[in-house]
């Protein structure tokens, strides 16, 4: 007999019974132990048919694969740079993932990415002891230029974007700003206009601490509508960002 | 000699009136107070980051590292000499080792938890409280846990099967026994005992221990849940 313990959506904390019973399978952040399924992470639990994860409220960033990242370089060598992802290992940037360029041996590499510049890069590789490659080589993948940098919790950033990144659409929308939003909790903005870029912080902070309440989207809605009054709107189709 | 009553009149199975607060120190990853009787301890966790020197660094899993402290001021009028001590020492290695069973660090390689418990006030049971907080404060900072831990003392005074001593009754020649437990798995992750005891009362001594971490647990439980839920009201 297999039975659900919680109910979706529901908090969760390490330790607690999610379900009773092999017909029920771990997900993320879930462990087996016996015939149980148990929570390893705070989170809010989530049920998709046989399948019961927790999503974490939590949390460090782990890179994966193919999530696109911010980072800051922090050290040249001969044949690529360093960056520093926020995760408690430097991400290696090769020659070969840098550019579609042809770099020449030996070649003066602060040219193309100098000490302390921010880049778009997506994650390529993850090795088992924690070896990360970065390229960035890729629609979108490149050095960026002037404006804010924000930090958010990675847990929050799936919220930030939105489904199919709507939300990050609305943001865009109302403040006019350029946003770029990594998975490891960095969020770059820029706008001409200081306002509307405060405005995006306000509600970027917005979002992270009400992310688990639900109608989020509703909400961010009413609230930059309110707040965005008296902010000229200018270049919104000037402004296109990948996430 | 025949005492029904404990010095402070709780019964003898009856834990100290609890606090617990979950995220009580913005700056880090994780934090949690938890105050029983007149002993408070805060806990917060940084990491994982990086760990150095890198000969202490672990190539499979992170590695955990706990510092206990009790501040000058908080003991029952004597200041404290601050800075580590050999009491102090041993007591971070028996957090580490109580705390450890229940972690999975394995996505950590290379890197540390740091886990600093300060006592603020205290009036006996400190390692206890400062296990119970840190564990809540690892589970803020999203570190992997198999089960919460949850600690307390349970003793021996007068002949006297009793739980979560205080320091006046330390002071009676008591025995005390420190525990944690992982009260999911049901498995103890430390044990101390001070004094001598017969084997039926350390029984019963553990016994009493485990109903007053499961009651603790309770706590730990609530005390997390209260931070993540706050403003959900779906």
């Amino acid at each position: 007999m297999s039975k659900l313990l919680i109910e979706e959506r529901a908090v969760v904390v390490p330790g607690e019974e999610l379900a009773e019973g092999m017909d029920y399978l771990p997900g993320n952040e879930v462990i087996r132990d016996g015939d149980k399924l148990i929570s390893t992470k705070v989170g809010v639990a989530s049920i998709s048919g046989r399948l019961v994860k927790v999503v974490p409220l939590t949390g460090c960033y782990l890179p994966k694969k193919g999530d696109l990242v911010i980072g800051k370089i922090v050290n040249i060598g001969l044949s690529g740079w360093r960056i520093n992802i926020g995760w408690h290992f430097e991400a290696n940037l090769n020659l070969r993932d840098a550019s579609s360029d042809f770099i020449e041996r030996g070649a003066d590499l602060t040219k193309y990415f100098n000490y302390g510049d921010y880049v778009v890069g997506q994650i390529i590789n993850v090795s088992g002891s924690k070896i990360i490659d970065i390229s960035t080589k890729g629609p979108g993948l490149r050095k960026l230029g002037p404006g804010k940098l924000l930090n958010v919790s990675s847990t929050k950033v799936p919220r930030i974007i939105g489904k199919q990144g709507s939300m990050i659409a609305l943001i865009k929308e109302y403040t006019g700003c350029k946003i770029m939003v990594g998975q490891n909790g960095l969020v770059w903005l820029s706008s001409d206009d200081p306002n509307g870029v405060i405005l995006a912080m306000k509600a970027i902070k917005k979002i992270e601490q009400e992310s688990h309440v639900s109608g989020l989207t509703d909400r961010m809605k009413e609230f930059l509508e309110k707040e965005s009054k008296g902010l000229k709107k200018e270049s919104k189709d000037g402004n296109r960002e990948e996430n | 000699m025949a005492i029904e009553k404990r010095t402070d009149g709780r019964k003898f199975d009856q834990l100290r009136e609890m606090e617990a607060k979950v995220g009580v120190v913005p700056r880090a990853d994780g934090s949690a107070m938890f105050k029983i009787g007149k002993t408070i301890a805060v806990a917060a966790v940084y990491g994982p980051r990086e760990l150095y020197p890198s000969a202490f660094q672990n190539p499979e899993r992170g590695v955990l590292r706990c510092n206990y402290n009790m501040m000058a001021f908080s003991g029952s009028g004597n200041r404290v000499r601050p800075g580590p001590s050999r009491r102090s020492k041993e007591i971070s290695l028996v957090t580490e080792k109580a705390l450890l069973p229940v972690l999975d660090l394995s996505n950590y390689a290379g890197s540390v938890v740091d886990v600093f418990v300060e006592l603020i006030q205290t009036d006996a049971g400190t390692r206890c409280a400062g296990i119970t907080a840190a564990s809540m404060a690892l589970a803020d900072a999203g570190i992997p846990m198999k089960d919460l831990v949850s600690s307390v003392a349970a003793g021996i005074v007068h002949g006297n099967v009793v739980l979560d001593l205080t320091k006046e009754e330390e002071d009676m020649e008591a025995t005390d026994i420190a525990t944690s437990f992982a009260t999911r798995l049901g498995k103890i992750t430390h044990l101390q005992m001070d004094g001598e005891a017969s084997a039926k009362d350390l029984r019963n001594a553990l016994e009493l221990a485990k109903k007053g971490c499961e009651e603790i647990k309770k706590l730990q439980v609530k005390a997390l849940k209260e931070k993540y839920e706050g403003g959900k009201n779906d």
